[in-house]
């Protein structure tokens, strides 16, 4: 019981210990810089209970519950020895998480009313929609096939940098193409795919399977699922815009 | 009664983000794998704890730190507090519609200061460093990697503000930052460099997101020039490349000091 507690205040201090530097910021600058009280305080330090409570229970889920299901899930995969359904596994975690990822939906929304702006489609709502409506299928499209090529170079041990240098070269020679618009979407469009979910259970599935399969290295070959999923976007994304416009 | 309704809305968007996970993973189980796992009662906990802990910390974050951060962000570019009561200086710049880019000072410091701190307490990289700790051996300790992505991206939002203010396109920074990488990748320790990679696209979620985009758009809309719909993108980009380059960075001069103490150890023996 006494361990039980002692370790719940340690979880609970480290917890705080995270959280303390974005404290530490905001308090300073409102007081120091702008030089005004707290608007609400009573909001801002409930709010900051929540966050405390709310990061712990999820670094405790992620130990009991995201971890081990994509290092499980990686361990069945590789048992059953059928490199086609990892594949298809892995384009479908991808497709899935991406299509309805809130910060995707934002930001092509705003995609939309850009190039409706930019006379590129109909200044219509019907058209705007439609607009962001492929654009999100788009790039969970492109989330998809990335994390399924990055399992396929985790499964043959690939080195990933020249995947990333192709990709970046890709990348440039598309920008000087797009529209001028779409730039800044599509570059940015690369950081907000992987959600908070998302992110542990992949990292977990790479570093499962780079754990089974003989040869490869957990930290050489696992990691770099989520590297691949925010380069795609951008590459798409530019292309979309070229095909549009 | 409010908060009721907010809080049950954030937790329908965060099980909107979890079912197609669940939906995929239990068909893959049931239809092609076809085993059995192991203690999922377990795991099914794990999976609740994760779902709750995420709603709970975005209802906190949404009470009691946006709005703040949001406030925050306008008034530091408002031009009435740039001038700092200076009233011929604001009338210029309201005529002329000048761009003093130094005026802005405090906005890239907060920058800086605010990327940095979101980042430390953003749950995803917690994960990943978390697992690169444990299957490193403790070779690349969790804090490490942390600071060091939260340091990239505190330089990148820092300078994306400053590319904001001065309106200069957004390319030439992405691409001189890419060519660092690339030139960087060369040098770089091997272990270190998928988790480099990993690193760009896993600081920008749940914390750093909303806040780093009401900077932006702040500043899009306060400075003579810029427009919110073109300008107040490009911050995320910035912050998911600079991480990249200082992990590669730290991740090089650890390997350099510790070849270095290994030779002065065989000198001195």
């Amino acid at each position: 019981m006494i361990s039980f507690l002692l370790n719940l205040v340690r979880n609970l201090f480290s917890v705080f210990i995270d959280i303390l530097p974005l404290l530490v910021v905001v308090t300073s600058f409102q007081l120091f810089v702008i030089k005004q009280p707290f608007p609400d305080l009573a909001a801002t330090i409930s709010g900051l209970v929540f966050v405390l409570i709310g990061l712990f229970l999820f670094i405790q889920g992620l130990e009991i519950g995201l971890f081990p299901l994509g290092e499980k899930m990686a361990f069945q995969f590789s048992e059953k020895g059928n490199i086609w359904w990892l594949l298809i596994f892995g384009f479908a975690i991808g497709f899935s998480t991406t299509i309805a990822e809130p910060a995707l939906i934002a930001v092509a929304k705003k995609a939309g009313e850009i190039a409706a702006e930019a006379n590129a489609i109909p200044h219509t709502n019907e058209s705007i929609k439609s607009y962001a409506f492929w654009l999100r299928v788009t790039v969970a499209l492109s989330v998809g096939s990335a994390i399924s090529t990055g399992v396929l170079r985790i499964v043959k041990g690939w080195p990933i940098h020249w995947f990333i240098i192709i990709g970046y070269i890709f990348i440039i020679i598309l920008t000087a193409f797009a529209p001028k618009e779409i730039v800044g979407i599509a570059y940015d469009s690369g950081g907000v795919t992987t959600s908070t979910i998302t992110v542990p259970l992949v990292a977990a599935l790479g570093v499962g399977l780079a754990t089974c399969i003989r040869g490869r290295s957990p930290i050489v070959d696992g990691f770099g699922l989520i590297a691949f999923a925010s380069l795609t976007p951008m590459f798409f994304v530019m292309l979309y815009g070229i095909i549009i416009y | 009664m409010d908060l009721i309704y907010h809080s049950a809305n954030v937790l329908l968007d965060t099980l909107k983000d979890v079912l197609p996970i669940i939906g995929v993973i239990l068909f893959f189980q049931l239809v092609v794998i076809r085993k059995k796992i192991d203690n999922p009662g377990r795991l099914a906990y794990g999976f609740f704890l994760v779902v709750i802990g995420l709603a709970i910390f975005m209802i906190g974050l949404e009470k009691g730190l946006f709005p703040l951060g949001e406030a925050m962000s306008r008034q530091l570019t408002n031009p009435d507090f740039l001038v700092k009561g200076d009233a011929s200086l604001l009338e210029r710049i309201e005529k002329t519609g000048t761009v003093y880019p130094a005026l802005y000072f405090w906005t890239y410091i907060f920058g800086f200061f605010i990327g940095f701190s979101t980042t430390i307490a953003e749950p995803a990289l917690i994960a990943v460093a978390l697992k690169a700790e444990e299957v490193s051996t403790g070779a690349i300790s969790s804090w490490g990697l942390r600071l060091a992505v939260a340091l990239g991206v505190a330089i990148g939002i820092s300078l994306g503000c400053y590319r904001i203010v001065t309106g200069t396109p957004l390319h030439w920074y992405i691409i001189a930052g890419y060519i660092v990488v690339i030139c960087q990748t060369y040098f770089a320790p091997k272990m270190i460099i998928p988790l480099a990679y990993d690193s760009g696209g896993v600081t920008t979620s749940t914390v750093t997101v909303p806040l780093v985009a009401a900077l932006g758009i702040g500043l899009a809309s306060n400075v003579p020039g810029r427009s919110v719909i073109v300008d107040a993108f490009g911050l995320i980009a910035f912050a998911s490349l600079f991480p990249i380059i200082t992990v590669l960075g730290y991740a090089t001069i650890a390997e350099w000091i510790a070849n270095r103490n290994r030779r002065k150890g065989f000198k001195e023996t």
